[in-house]
């Protein structure tokens, strides 16, 4: 930038160039921690996991190039290939396909819409004329301060065969130990901790929009349905879509309630991409430090696909509703 | 005229008479809604209260709503008879306060460099940051963990005769923990933010009496921005008082381990003694409960704000 606008200036003095070098000196000494942090944690690191995703490592010999042979085990499925003649079929790891990958797109699609729709109700009714306001906002907020693995752990004793759940309703579920519902008691632990938070991000919007909207559209007769359906829906919008950004990237990297809970189980009903890369990289027995970065990245790209998607469509029914 | 039309109001619509409805059942609707949820938000945290005041052998029984029989062993247990307790707290301690300390000091300075300060290659700098944050935490988990740990190359980098370490080492260490966290691009951005709104005249005055950039900063600008840091303090506070991943993959020995690691550790050591472990959550979760009353506020803010500046 400086060095652009240089001709144009006037020449400068020797003490404003040295002051200029010494304003640059001092802001990178404010910056060195982070930019420490930055080059180490983040610049080296993607660089470093990029090259690994190439490789086959585990941690007892050095990264041995594989070309994409890492992605192709990641995103492939045995009985793709039919068995050639004596020759043994490509090695490949189905848990990705079979299991985390679906596995994390369902559990996205169950726990986004209903952990949004619920802090939306929760948010409008506590935007109503409602006593104790600060006492329900407390009291929502406390499962998003208390830590997930904590929460777990009490769930876990909670829905035991023998647990709280089962007394109160009288039920006979194994909850966490049968594959039909492992998975989905893991969402409702996951949709009960995250709500509140949501539902203050969705409060702050709806504080946010302007009174004179909703009078103006009440002179011009518009009844309450329609004044949230083309008032509050549309005005909120900006914030649905950072609630539903927020939900899509802390869903497809939900790790803490799985390890906890299920560790992946039964019959790997539980297992997601998030937890699959901790599982190949630390857990395994080899650890597969490459595919498990492969993956990674593979989940990275999941993600940005997803959000800008979802982008697309919150933009899309804006224009419609027009 | 007006009064016959009047005393004959047209038939009501549907959406009409749904409007009707609404307005008379939408308040005790809507308090239904609060208190259903509120019930589901404590139902947890009351049972583990109680059943943390049962004994072990009553971890699953009757009476569910009542601690009976009633002992405080599980909380004499926690505090003293089991000395690792103790041990994860203290490291949860160190750990939490070591990064948040660090990290609302580093990102203070980093982000007052981003905001007043003129240098070579700011706005990529700032942009960088910014895409970096859109990252998944999954991508750099295992190069972050070889260089807090192991190194990149086993045994160092050679060159001639000097071997390199290529790694810091601090596998198992609360080091290991602390280290990646002491600057975050969030904390950076946030702080840039607040300094960018800050006027500017206060500073320009301690420049003319001749305060350095230093003076500035650490007399002038940090004082000012307490609101700010403090916000910053308490989510750092919490986020590393609940972490969980990084310090699994960089801890080893249970005496090493921090409460949510040691907690999971113990459930599944002794699963009998459920009830101790439900005690020591309560640990866990009383302190950010109480920072949550007491700075609430600044709390509900930075949440809240999240959501406005988007868009």
């Amino acid at each position: 930038m400086t060095a652009s606008s240089a001709p144009l200036a006037p020449a400068l003095t020797l003490r404003q160039k040295a002051r200029r070098r010494r304003e640059t000196l001092t802001a990178y000494t404010f910056l060195l921690p982070y930019l420490f942090i930055f080059l180490v944690f983040t610049v080296f690191s993607i660089g470093y996991a990029f090259y690994l995703s190439f490789t086959r490592y585990n941690l007892l010999s050095p990264p041995q190039w594989w070309g994409l042979e890492g992605y192709r085990r990641v995103l492939c499925v045995e009985s793709w290939f039919p068995r050639p003649e004596g020759a043994p079929r490509p090695t490949c790891d189905d848990l990705f396909i079979r299991k985390a990958l679906p596995n994390t797109f369902k559990y996205t699609a169950i726990v986004v819409p209903v952990q949004t729709i619920i802090s939306l109700v929760l948010a409008f009714a506590m935007d109503q004329k409602i006593r104790f306001r600060r006492l329900f906002r407390t009291i929502f907020y406390l499962p998003s301060v208390t830590s997930s693995v904590v929460i777990s752990l009490i769930f876990v004793w909670l829905f035991s065969p023998i647990g709280v759940i089962n007394q109160i309703f009288r039920l006979n579920i194994n909850w966490l130990n049968d594959p039909r519902y492992a998975f989905y008691t893991i969402m409702m632990v996951n949709i009960f901790t995250t709500s509140g938070t949501l539902m203050l991000i969705f409060l702050a919007g709806l504080q946010d929009i302007p009174t004179a909207l909703y009078e103006a559209a009440a002179i011009d007769g518009a009844n309450k349905f329609q004044i949230f359906r083309y008032i509050t829906i549309p005005m909120l919008r900006p914030v649905i879509f950072f609630v539903v950004t927020v939900g899509i990237i802390g869903c497809f990297q939900v790790f803490d309630q799985i390890y906890v809970m299920t560790a992946g189980g039964p019959l790997d009903s539980t297992t997601t991409i998030a937890y699959l890369i901790y599982k190949w990289a630390f857990r395994d027995t080899t650890v597969k430090m490459g595919q498990a970065s492969a993956a990674a990245f593979i989940l990275a790209l999941i993600i940005f696909i997803v959000t800008l998607l979802q982008r697309r469509i919150i933009e899309g029914s804006g224009t419609v509703s027009q | 005229m007006t009064t016959l039309t009047q005393a004959q109001p047209r038939p009501l619509s549907i959406s009409d008479r749904l409007i009707l409805w609404y307005d008379r059942l939408k308040t005790p609707l809507f308090y239904l809604i609060l208190i259903l949820w509120s019930i589901i938000c404590l139902a947890p945290l009351y049972f583990t209260l109680v059943f943390s005041l049962k004994p072990v052998a009553n971890a699953y029984d009757p009476p569910l709503f009542w601690p009976i029989p009633f002992t405080l062993d599980n909380f004499r247990d926690v505090i003293g008879a089991l000395p690792l307790f103790p041990r994860w707290l203290l490291n949860s301690l160190i750990v939490s306060l070591a990064v948040t300390i660090l990290r609302v000091l580093f990102c203070a300075m980093g982000g007052y460099a981003f905001a007043r300060m003129d240098f070579p290659l700011k706005g990529f700098l700032f942009n960088a940051m910014l895409v970096s944050m859109m990252i998944p935490g999954q991508v750099t988990l295992i190069p972050a963990f070889l260089v807090v740990g192991p190194g990149i190359i086993r045994g160092g980098l050679k060159i001639g005769d000097i071997t390199l370490p290529t790694g810091f080492g601090l596998i198992d260490n609360l080091g290991g923990v602390i280290l990646p966290g002491i600057a975050t691009a969030f904390g950076i951005f946030m702080m840039t933010q607040f300094y960018k709104s800050l006027p500017r005249e206060l500073e320009e005055a301690a420049m003319m009496d001749g305060l350095g950039r230093w003076g500035i900063f650490f007399r002038i600008v940090l004082p000012l921005s307490q609101t700010q840091l403090l916000t910053l303090a308490l989510l750092t506070f919490q986020g590393e008082w609940n972490a969980f991943m990084w310090p699994l993959v960089i801890l080893r020995t249970p005496e090493n381990f921090t409460l949510p690691l040691g907690l999971n550790w113990f459930r599944g050591e002794y699963y009998t003694l459920i009830s101790k472990v439900l005690a020591g959550s309560l640990f866990n979760t009383l302190p950010i409960l109480i920072l949550f009353f007491l700075f609430q506020r600044y709390f509900v803010q930075s949440i809240a704000g999240t959501g406005l500046k988007e868009g």
